[in-house]
């Protein structure tokens, strides 16, 4: 199934956007057309604590968990440094780690916006329109955000040499 | 729910796909308490359409929703495991009774402790009420057994539980709703005394009915669409439900495997075919060995897990070691960051205070219960919803005075009007002799669970205002008479002069810290302002 399946983990700390994220990718992958599941867990880790989510999507996820096996994440998407190491072992040999220093911060419109700037940086490296991505992210903020995290969408990108 | 339908296709999660369920299966009600990991089931239903409503705790709501079926329309009624047992009162005699129109009972059980106090496996509670029950794999499921469970409980007049996990209720995936199909009688009474009133001369017979039924049931359960095999090689086959079932699947994708929508009461024939037709048979499931048990015990030889994979959750490479016999120690990941109190929260003072003052501190479940954990380490006991009060009662009564004299009961305000208020009454009724000190921390709102309203707080499940109960008025009418409100942040040093004196009065005193949660404070001016408006129109 691997080479059909994307699995995708997103990690980072309570209040950070890290489900956000996962929401955006899920939405995005779902509007290009895809099967999709996402995995989170909500409550006591909510509270500035660890946070991941984990996204998969493929033509068809039926006999697939919502949550990626460890070790076997293609993408890990982590918004805070001290997060990279506790989350590594997410990712498959080979997997590619898209850090907070993969964009740079200074230069995001909104500090905030910067897991949706990360999602820029994996959008140059998965097979989903840019059409579906804007939607979703356009589904999942609040309008008066739109413009500030199409432009961390779009500086992400650029990053990625996209 | 924030997807919008793509080709007639969502992208929802198990909570969604309930609440859209009992949406489009015509409910008249759901009524709950939020609690870790089904609070968006009923968020979900009131913010699609339907008619959802908080209750001060899960056994008066199961209670509402009883009513509502006994009208002979649909109720759903939403609660977290450890909820049922707050209503499990309520359950074991609706089996008895039955019910007219729909009953579903939607509990979500979390292996793993995600935000719980205990992982307790609620599929034995419908082996002792006696009530079928659902358990979905994924969120069409919890869409298409939402709907089935409505039907079956109109179609048999029992009460239906329907069983979500964390993985369950808070995973994302594509679901395809069907046209709405509401019940097509109105909601009526008909007086039914010797079904509905439960003294033991109408019981007896009742228990009876209920046996006969679940007998009948069962044969239901062996040939329903839910009881679904999916056929891989003869080698291994694996007997699952719930979110078991896709870790299973992709763990062992040439498996066959049988698939158990419903999981209680078995269909033992069908598991005996199954078992017979493979050369292994394993079960997988999470939690307790409550399949494997009930399988053995009917004579037919399965593996189980071993035990040290009934603690946390499953997962495909859990599953994989299950699979292979492997009971060699499991890697642990790398430690996260715990979670905290949020800085500036109101709370913080207060178990700044409890801590400089030594005292032994009574706690109970909510945000505040991160208390425990440093800087503060300012709480001793956690063990149930409102159980701070009781607890810290019995702790006065037989500790020597000296220690006695330091106890303190921590209670939020959502967790006070779910069940503290019978505890205030216990300590006017039962003082203990060094008298005792019960803390209300009020931040205005439901926490930890995402910021839901209460009935202290003056709003309703869609924040629209209704009576606010008035704790201070409460606590006085029950005979407290040293009551005493402190805005924690505002009245720097207030509250811990206050514990000080509470604490060596010997009397029986409440300290409510009043101040909205940081999180809510924005939410809750709006809502505020928003009642002003429509007042002043």
């Amino acid at each position: 199934m691997s080479d059909q399946l994307t699995n995708v983990v997103v990690a980072g700390l309570g209040g950070q956007g890290v489900l956000k994220a996962s929401d955006i990718l899920a939405e995005a992958a779902f509007r290009a057309g895809l099967d999709v599941k996402k995995a989170e867990v909500h409550g006591m880790s909510q509270r500035g604590g660890s946070v991941t989510s984990d996204v998969r999507f493929g033509p068809d996820l039926s006999a697939a968990s919502p949550m990626a096996p460890d070790g076997e994440a293609d993408y890990l998407l982590v918004l805070a440094e001290s997060q990279v190491d506790v989350a590594r072992g997410r990712l498959r040999e080979g997997g590619v780690l898209i850090g907070p220093d993969a964009v740079d911060v200074a230069a995001l419109p909104n500090a905030r916006s910067l897991n949706v700037a990360l999602l820029g940086v994996l959008s140059g490296r998965i097979e989903i329109d840019e059409a579906s991505w804007q939607a979703a992210i356009r589904a999942h903020l609040p309008e008066k955000l739109h413009e500030a995290n199409a432009e961390a969408f779009r500086l992400g990108r650029a990053a990625a040499g996209a | 729910m924030s997807n919008q339908a793509v080709a007639g296709r969502q992208l929802l999660s198990g909570n969604e796909a309930v609440a859209a369920g009992a949406l489009d299966a015509g409910v008249a009600l759901g009524a709950g308490y939020p609690g870790t990991p089904s609070t968006e089931i009923l968020e979900t239903l009131s913010e699609i359409g339907g008619r959802a409503q908080w209750a001060p705790n899960e056994k008066v709501a199961l209670e509402v929703a009883i009513g509502v079926a006994y009208g002979n329309a649909r109720a759903l009624a939403t609660m977290k495991h450890v909820g049922l047992n707050v209503a499990a009162d309520p359950l074991f005699t609706i089996a008895y009774t039955g019910v007219t129109g729909g009953l579903v009972i939607a509990v979500a059980d979390d292996p793993g402790m995600a935000s719980s106090q205990n992982e307790q496996d609620d599929r034995r509670y419908a082996v002792a009420a006696g009530v079928p029950m659902f358990e979905p794999c994924d969120s069409q499921e919890a869409y298409d057994m939402t709907r089935a469970a409505f039907d079956l409980s109109e179609q048999w007049g029992m009460p239906v539980l329907l069983r979500v996990t964390t993985r369950i209720c808070h995973s994302k995936t594509v679901v395809t709703r069907r046209p709405a199909a509401p019940p097509a009688a109105a909601p009526s009474y008909e007086r039914d005394i010797q079904t509905r009133v439960m003294v033991p001369a109408y019981a007896r017979p009742a228990h009876k009915r209920l046996r006969k039924k679940l007998a009948e049931l069962t044969r239901w359960v062996e040939q329903c669409p839910w009881t679904r095999e999916h056929r891989g090689g003869d080698e291994l086959g694996i007997i699952t439900s719930g979110i078991s079932t896709v870790h299973a699947r992709e763990a062992a994708p040439e498996a066959s495997v049988l698939k158990l929508g419903v999981s209680y009461p078995l269909p033992m024939g069908r598991i005996r075919a199954f078992a017979e037709s493979v050369q292994r048979c394993v079960v997988i499931e999470e939690g307790d060995p409550y399949l494997t048990d009930a399988i053995r015990a009917a004579g037919i030889p399965v593996e189980g897990k071993p035990e040290m994979y009934r603690f946390g959750e499953l997962d495909v490479s859990r599953v994989r070691r299950i699979l292979a016999g492997d009971t060699s120690e499991e890697p642990t990941p790398p430690r996260g960051k715990p979670p905290e109190l949020c800085k500036g929260c109101p709370h913080r003072v207060a178990f700044e205070a409890l801590r400089d003052q030594g005292c032994i501190v009574t706690g109970d479940i909510g945000c505040y219960t991160l208390g425990v954990l440093p800087p503060f380490e300012a709480m001793d006991t956690c063990v149930c919803m409102g159980a701070s009060i009781g607890v810290g009662l019995g702790l006065r009564h037989v500790l020597p005075e000296e220690q006695a004299r330091k106890v303190v009961s921590v209670i939020g305000d959502s967790t006070f009007v779910h069940s503290g208020i019978t505890g205030l009454v216990e300590m006017v009724y039962n003082p203990p002799p060094t008298g005792h000190v019960v803390v209300i921390l009020d931040n205005g709102t439901t926490a930890m669970t995402g910021l839901q309203e209460h009935p202290g707080t003056g709003r309703k499940l869609d924040h629209q205002p209704t009576h606010r109960l008035d704790f201070e008025g409460l606590a006085r009418s029950i005979g407290i008479e040293h009551v005493r409100t402190i805005d924690p942040v505002a009245e720097g040093g207030a509250f811990e002069t206050e514990l000080k004196a509470a604490l060596a009065s010997g009397e029986l005193r409440l300290i409510i810290t009043r101040r909205p949660c940081l999180l809510a404070a924005g939410k809750i001016r709006q809502y505020e302002a928003a009642a002003k408006a429509t007042c002043n129109e």
